[in-house]
């Protein structure tokens, strides 16, 4: 690794060099994402269509989850279906009957591609498009691709709402503006996020995905939307095709990015920085406030970052700006460079960005580079503790509610607890 | 195509890794897609593993598609072995990697690498993680258990044996090999080569100066063994020795087996388990319902337990690995039940909710179904959880296994005494029949039964399950029968219930009265 040498002290990395590597990957597939936005789509069913390692990856990401009558399961493939196309479209017909037979409270079904059935090309959107016309005005059956070969972890619910996209109503009125938050967030924080919306005035916003699929937030020319997560380029690029248009910001961790976000929202809604300002100050104060604690902590720690969910540069902007942390190796699945944007100028000059992976590579120069922690999934992690390095598994990171201002002192605390369990069992 | 929420087993090319990472100095190259690397966190947490499995991934993408995946493997083939220099490698596909049809093996050989490379073989649409595994060992060691050109080294002293099965995942694994070494040792049986667990390709070679096989765990290791007993002239060893009674018909084996007196397995130095089970405090435990269900080898074990060892009532048998089918059915039947071949939990949920068990054993499926019906339940068999691979000792196998059953089984349990003193003072206000066993805290609260004057246990209205021998129509409780029903010890009181039910049911009464629950009563003690 060499470092990088700074074209302008202060854009950042915007213009940064970025190593793209190719080999192993030690990443989860876009199928994973099912864990979390079945959760948050409440009348909604994912169906798998795949091989019984799909249906293991699920139940094994999914830990004890998948007791509580989750909502979903895999169709799983085999020989009888390989053999003949039109033979798969039939049985995949009686395995959604019987599903929704089973299930009747189910309003909205997607069938989720998977790599076999990628391969061997089952037309799913064709499926989709039968079996809705079966099943509407009761069930909406939509389609996407979880599939290895195509999506990385969190592309999966990229795949999942660019799939909705289309579906959303036609927003009728034309003269004043609204504002979509795009991506799935815990349900508290939009709870957060929309008491605060209403304190700076904005009346017209909306989340998506919405809670239930029959509510489903409208989308036309005066849609300012505003990206909560930065894996979602498919969905932005259809949500642009209905006639929205993104609003750029940093993305809404910690008190700086939070703050930033809001008021990106509150521009793209045409409020005055100082009404959001006074709109946030007490939550922005508080956030900060929680901040103080954690600084002390991780000031100064060396962090490293394997790809995995795309969050890697917007948490490294928050850990190195917000908590002083010194960033070796930020490394994310796939950089998206326009939405991250202000991300990337506000990284510190010279911060080593990679893109894709091979893993024992990056693991060679993860050992040279002794960082002081190590965002890694859980793959990896227990092996690189055994190795000496403390570790902070990423897929927590997805799970747990890290945005907005209340958020932003336990997002810290992610970082920071391995670290103080480091030094409680060492000492 | 099968609607699956939960999988017992995983592809078989998970057995494959479970082989790869229990030994050492082999690597698996696997064609896979992104994404296949989840198999990794199953030993990395669940097993806590400190090293990554040593598995290298092709991690094929869809813009390699086009025809460049031929090469990718051989690079990632040549690069693992550059890397690792393992003594052996293992080349195969993943599931969809079998459907773009590049040809591992072949494509490995034209690498021209210093040593063995294995192909595997392994259908993913056909075959299961089990089968995978077993597969695996059997091609391992029949390319490396070569017949020597010498005549064999035997054993000089002491007879020899291996230890056939153990892997990486495997429930109690580690422990049980720890237990029949030390037996094995206690009886003068040197052990040659445990494999797969901790061996390497250059033990493997050393199978053959072994004079026979210990199989512990048939489901991974009965295809190599039969191979090695017909190929290497080394018979094999068939009694799981799960169980006091197991283990002592095993050493009785392994004696005759190694020339040695049958009448060793008298050796029962740390055996409590017998003497716990004949102590009075565990009359309590007599023809308590059990369902069983797990892989065969530990599903037949068990039952077997629970019925000689524990005097439990097996009142279901089931597994779910199908290739072991037959031993099932056989060992079901000696205890008059059906056996339940299946791997859909749901099937086995109805099965439970049917049987009407006092206690599950099962897999960590059937602790969740069992959670859900309100029932104790122990955990024999994988699929498991990350608890089910403790820090402590706890092996199943050998006495000391026998001791880990006993206190694993009965634990759920109320204990004699505590149940016989709830029967006392039932109704008190600390001391009834709701409040959880005292040894599991008190979080363990069961639903709120007392609120529901109206206690009619109707299975849960969902139209799917209503299969099978459960879908027959129950009469309906009178208030006062119901009410006369909860003073009986709750201990019996489902079986009460049961009895009463059948009986209304056998008599055309369509609603249970007291009268109806003391004629049941008077017609089942006769």
């Amino acid at each position: 690794m060499s470092a990088v040498i700074p074209i302008h002290a202060d854009a950042g990395c915007t213009d940064a060099p970025v190593l793209a590597e190719r080999g192993q990957r030690e990443v989860f597939c876009g199928l994973t994402g099912i864990i979390w936005l079945h959760r948050k789509m409440q009348d909604a069913f994912f169906l798998v269509v795949g091989s019984r390692t799909c249906a293991h990856l699920i139940q094994s990401a999914a830990g004890v989850m998948i007791f509580a009558e989750p909502r979903f399961a895999t169709a799983i493939l085999d020989e009888r279906d390989l053999a003949g196309l039109a033979d798969a479209q039939d049985e995949l017909d009686r395995v959604v009957k019987r599903l929704l037979e089973r299930r009747p409270d189910i309003r909205l079904l997607f069938l989720v591609g998977s790599c076999p059935s990628e391969v061997i090309k089952l037309d799913l959107s064709r499926a989709a498009g039968r079996l809705s016309e079966r099943f509407m005005p009761q069930v909406r059956v939509l389609n996407y691709s979880g599939s290895g070969i195509e999506t990385t972890f969190t592309q999966g619910e990229d795949a999942c709402l660019a799939a909705l996209v289309p579906v959303l109503p036609v927003s009728m009125q034309q003269h004043e503006p609204e504002l979509l938050i795009v991506g799935a967030l815990a349900d508290v924080v939009e709870d957060q996020f929309a008491r605060l919306f209403t304190a700076m005035g904005i009346r017209r916003f909306a989340f998506f995905p919405s809670r239930r699929s029959t509510a489903l937030p409208a989308v036309g020319p005066q849609t300012r939307f505003l990206l909560a997560q930065p894996f979602l380029a498919d969905s932005a690029r259809a949500l642009e095709g209905r006639g929205a248009c993104r609003v750029s910001a940093p993305f809404p961790l910690g008190a700086e990015g939070s703050a930033a976000w809001m008021q990106a929202a509150g521009a793209a809604m045409g409020l005055q920085a100082a009404e959001v300002e006074q709109a946030i100050a007490p939550a922005r104060k508080r956030a900060e406030q929680a901040l103080t604690t954690h600084r002390e902590a991780l000031t100064g720690k060396r962090i490293f970052f394997f790809p995995d969910s795309q969050l890697e540069v917007p948490l490294a902007r928050f850990l190195a700006r917000e908590l002083g942390m010194v960033l070796t190796e930020v490394g994310t699945p796939y950089l998206h460079r326009q939405h991250l944007a202000v991300e990337l100028a506000w990284l510190p000059a010279g911060t080593a960005l990679s893109e894709g992976q091979d893993v024992e590579r990056q693991l060679d120069r993860c050992r040279a580079l002794r960082p002081d922690i190590v965002v890694c999934g859980l793959g990896l992690a227990n092996p690189l503790e055994a190795e000496g390095f403390t570790t902070k598994w990423s897929i927590e990171l997805v799970f747990t509610p890290i945005q907005g201002f209340e958020q932003a002192g336990d997002l810290a605390g992610l970082f920071t607890r391995p670290l103080t369990r480091r030094t409680l069992l060492a000492a | 195509m099968q609607l699956t929420l939960w999988t017992y087993e995983g592809p078989p090319h998970v057995g494959a890794m479970r082989i790869a990472t229990a030994m050492r100095d082999v690597h698996y190259v696997l064609h896979a897609p992104q994404g296949d690397t989840y198999a990794d966190l199953l030993f990395t947490m669940i097993e806590r593993r400190t090293e990554r499995p040593p598995v290298t991934y092709t991690t094929f993408q869809a813009r390699d598609l086009g025809g460049d995946t031929a090469q990718l493997f051989k690079d990632a083939a040549r690069d693992a072995y550059e890397r690792f220099k393992p003594q052996a490698l293992l080349v195969g596909a993943s599931c969809t990697a079998e459907l773009i049809q590049d040809d591992p093996g072949g494509l490995t050989q034209a690498l021209n690498l210093p040593v063995p490379v294995i192909p595997l073989e392994l259908p993913a649409y056909q075959r299961k993680e089990n089968w995978g595994a077993a597969e695996t060992f059997y091609q391992l060691v029949r390319t490396l258990a070569v017949k020597p050109a010498q005549p064999r080294v035997r054993g000089e002293n002491k007879p020899r044996c291996n230890i056939l099965g153990p892997t990486a995942l495997g429930f109690r694994h580690r422990d049980d090999v720890r237990e029949i070494c030390q037996l094995l040792a206690q009886i003068g049986v040197a052990v040659n080569v445990v494999a797969p667990l901790g061996a390497s390709p250059q033990d493997l070679a050393r199978l053959v100066d072994a004079d026979f096989n210990v199989v512990l765990y048939p489901e991974v290791a009965h295809q190599a063994a039969g191979w090695m007993a017909r190929n290497l002239g080394q018979p094999a060893t068939k009694t799981i020795p799960i169980g006091a009674g197991a283990t002592r018909e095993f050493i009785r084996e392994v004696a005759t087996l190694a020339g040695l007196d049958p009448g060793l397995a008298t050796t029962e130095t740390h055996s409590h388990a017998p003497w716990y089970a004949r102590s009075v405090d565990a009359n309590y435990l007599t023809a308590k319902r059990v369902f069983v269900f797990g892989d065969a080898t530990h599903a037949i074990a068990a039952a077997r337990v629970a019925a000689s060892e524990l005097g439990f009532k097996v009142v279901g048998l089931g597994t779910y690995s199908r290739e072991f089918a037959r031993d099932v059915r056989e060992a079901a039947a000696l205890y008059g039940v059906d056996a339940l071949i299946s791997d859909d939990y749901l099937e086995v949920e109805a099965a439970i909710s049917a049987a009407g068990p006092e206690l599950v054993l099962g897999t960590q499926m059937e602790r969740h179904i069992a959670k859900r019906l309100g029932l104790p339940c122990a955990v024999i068999s994988a699929p498991i959880h990350v608890q089910d691979f403790p820090a402590r000792y706890s092996p199943q196998m050998g006495f000391e296994g026998a001791n880990v059953l006993f206190d694993a089984w009965v634990h759920p349990l109320m204990m004699g005494l505590e149940e016989h003193l709830i029967g006392m003072f039932r109704g008190d206000f600390e001391f009834h029949e709701d409040a959880a066993p005292s040894h599991l805290g008190g979080a363990a609260i069961k639903a709120k039964q007392d609120e529901a004057p109206a206690l009619i246990e109707l299975p849960p209205p969902e139209p799917d399950k209503q299969e099978g021998p459960a879908a027959a129509i129950t009469a309906a409780w009178a208030p006062d029968a119901e009410k006369e029903l909860r003073k009986i010890p709750f201990f019996v009181r489902g079986k009460a219930r049961r009895n009463t039910e059948r009986y209304a049911q056998d008599h055309s009464v369509p609603v249970i009265t007291i009268e109806t629950l003391y004629d049941a009563k008077a017609h089942f003690s006769r």
